[in-house]
């Protein structure tokens, strides 16, 4: 999970994640356009999304297309806001308790 | 883009062999898959479809490949939602490879058509429905959006 947090830690990968959302499947050349870097740059945050499996790559033909992989930002949702949402409805429950405590009493 | 496709890779603390019998026994299938199971003789060419529990069709297709504990790929069509059908034939692929002491899930679905809405809905279903087959095998228990039918993780 470090290397999911590292990899979102910086807007141009986050960007770029951005991007794949919208339109999936996109080439190395598609991704550099409109992006303010250059195409070295762009491969390399690829490179880190990947190592983080954000970004999965598939090989259709001659083509490497890049995939936006759900999987790290789920267990991030599952393992951290999921937590805590839990942990919130915890507390409104017990207060919820407590009140209608009060009324019985 | 002339093709849509949802692409999901996920390691779980697993073998391929029970990986495998996960995807496809209904036993298994029905515990993270919203009671559904598969019906098929698992062989090229063979017909295939996922049932939910009332005996509903919810996705047919057939065979196309099929390598055990290593890889499956099928055609799939949506039976139940009018909206999905007519887009015909997608195809979802499974490659399972062994990684230290779990397996890279690899999961594909395809269609050659942009935009296609079968693709869309199932990029819903998908992350719910794999990440209850990873939790049954890592602890024992799937995830409870997943356990019934019809189901919110289901929405295919």
């Amino acid at each position: 999970m470090d290397k999911v947090f590292k990899a979102l830690a910086d807007p141009g990968r986050r960007l770029l994640l951005d991007r794949l959302y919208a339109t999936n499947g996109q080439t190395l050349g598609q991704l550099c356009e409109g992006m303010d870097m250059t195409r070295q740059a762009v491969a390399k945050h690829l490179a880190v999304l990947e190592e983080a499996n954000l970004v999965v790559v598939l090989w259709h033909g001659r083509e490497k297309l890049h995939y936006l992989n759900p999987v790290p930002i789920h267990e991030i949702a599952e393992r951290w806001i999921g937590k805590f949402e839990r942990g919130r409805l915890r507390v409104l429950a017990e207060l919820k308790k407590r009140l209608q405590g009060e009324t019985d009493g | 883009m002339a093709e849509s496709r949802f692409v999901y890779v996920t390691y779980i603390r697993t073998t391929p062999e029970k990986l495998w019998r996960a995807l496809l026994d209904p036993e298994f299938t029905r515990r993270y898959w919203c009671e559904t199971h598969q019906e098929s003789e698992w062989k090229p060419g063979a017909s295939w479809r996922i049932m939910a529990p009332d005996g509903t069709v919810c996705d047919s297709g057939e065979i196309i490949e099929i390598e055990p504990h290593r890889r499956l790929v099928l055609t799939w069509r949506n039976e139940f939602r009018p909206e999905l059908r007519p887009e015909g034939y997608s195809r979802l692929t499974y490659e399972l490879e062994p990684q230290g002491n779990a397996v890279k899930l690899t999961l594909i679905h395809e269609i050659d058509k942009p935009d296609s809405k079968l693709i869309q809905a199932v990029s819903g279903g998908w992350p719910a429905i794999l990440a209850s087959l990873k939790s049954l095998l890592e602890t024992g228990e799937s995830l409870e959006a997943t356990r019934r039918w019809p189901a919110g993780g289901c929405k295919k």
